[in-house]
């Protein structure tokens, strides 16, 4: 009897020095994820034709109700994406910050079109260029305007996305504040290696 | 041409200088910057004339840096279907100032705020001339104007920056957030801070 224990100890044993704690986590991270990113309830930031396309994608033809989004959170207090579509004025920069502070965790950030993205073909004075300037964007969705076949595209991307993540890892997946006073979120020098120059200008980088 | 014209000339004598007839058929009448509002003043009264409807107040900078700028007013007569456009030149080098028209007519309101706003020219005798495109703080400039680069003049950083700070609330005027039909049903403290004409804070105005 002794020996038939010490025998399921080992085999126990040899899987994982905390099996049963890792399947709990996995399991929690199942559930929680699971129903997460099967109730995404977005908060549509329309600003420009790519919330026209926004439209046709919530309406019957395209209906993102089938992957339970159907609940347009006009409100940010009751939204957990947050989908920017079309160009943002520096105007609007506070407002879209302010709407994303209001919005509880967790919550993810879709950038619709190339506009939203990078700023597009506005690379002027009055426009930011690209929101991840402003906030932390989970899924780019490139297009002008995408069709609503790439904004369903992108949602699922971001269900695959909140499916990967855990809970239990300690990894902070949303930086919510800016380094420092000049408002980027990460390094000019980490910026400068992933972006290429950007607009009509091979000397502008988006940290200058 | 259009016969006000002649009449113009008839009446305003040397204060008018150079007509033309544009590509669309409306006459153009170049008028002396110091007599633009007795010129539109009379446009709109005079009973043959009845010029009743501003339509746009705007600027115009050529690329040519001798030519002055232009502030145009584009004027309709809704009962004779008539149209006009009276222009000011105003030299770049010196004070751009021009007199409002708002007193003649009360939409001209936001357009000379627009041209403010765009091209730094000042209506002199404007109730509330301020930014109303740029917020407020906004401190790179007029935009419109040739000099302007077309990034504007900070980095994009300093951009960011900026237009992170800007309180939303502080572009518009308490009035301007309310609606004044619901003056009776506000808080009493808030009707108090109307009648003080308090505004939204701006910060980095100091």
């Amino acid at each position: 009897m002794k020996h038939v224990i010490a025998t399921e100890t080992q085999e126990v044993a040899g899987q994982s020095p905390n099996f049963l704690l890792a399947r709990f986590e996995r399991l929690v991270d199942w559930a929680v994820n699971a129903s997460r990113a099967n109730s995404l309830w977005p908060m549509p930031f329309g600003t420009a034709c790519c919330a026209i396309e926004f439209m046709a994608t919530a309406a019957s033809r395209f209906d993102i109700a089938r992957f339970g989004m159907e609940r347009q959170a006009f409100s940010p207090r009751q939204a957990d994406v947050l989908i920017c579509a079309g160009r943002l004025p520096f105007k609007l920069a506070p407002v879209i910050r302010r709407i994303y502070d209001q919005m509880p965790q967790p919550k993810w950030v879709i950038s619709m079109g190339a506009c939203a993205s990078t700023g597009g073909i506005f690379d002027n004075y009055a426009m930011v260029q690209g929101i991840d300037t402003i906030l932390p964007v989970d899924v780019y969705v490139p297009g002008c305007p995408p069709r609503p076949e790439g904004l369903l595209y992108g949602i699922l991307l971001l269900r695959k996305k909140i499916q990967g993540e855990s809970l239990f890892d300690g990894v902070s997946r949303r930086d919510e504040h800016p380094l420092d006073e000049r408002g980027l979120r990460l390094s000019p020098q980490a910026i400068d290696e992933i972006s290429e120059p950007f607009g009509n200008s091979v000397h502008q980088f988006r940290s200058a | 041409m259009n016969p006000t014209v002649g009449a113009l000339r008839a009446t305003f004598g040397d204060a008018i200088g150079r007509t033309l007839v544009a590509r669309d058929g409306d006459s153009i009448v170049y008028v002396r910057a110091d007599r633009l509002r007795a010129v539109l003043q009379w446009l709109r009264d005079t009973a043959d004339e009845r010029y009743d409807y501003l339509v746009d107040v705007t600027a115009v900078e050529y690329r040519d840096g001798e030519r002055p700028l232009e502030v145009v007013y584009f004027l309709r007569s809704l009962a004779r279907r008539v149209d006009l456009r009276v222009k000011v030149e105003l030299d770049p080098a010196g004070e751009l100032v021009v007199d409002s028209v708002e007193p003649l007519w009360r939409g001209a309101d936001w357009l000379e705020r627009e041209v403010y706003d765009m091209f730094g020219i000042t209506f002199q005798g404007h109730p509330d001339l301020r930014r109303i495109l740029m917020w407020e703080t906004y401190a790179e400039g007029h935009p419109l104007r040739k000099d302007f680069p077309l990034r504007g003049r900070f980095s994009r950083a300093e951009q960011v920056r900026q237009a992170l700070n800007i309180s939303p609330e502080a572009n518009y005027s308490l009035e301007e957030l309310s609606i004044a039909d619901a003056q009776d049903d506000l808080p009493a403290d808030m009707r108090e801070r109307l009648a003080r004409g308090e505004r939204g804070k701006i910060p980095l105005s100091d």
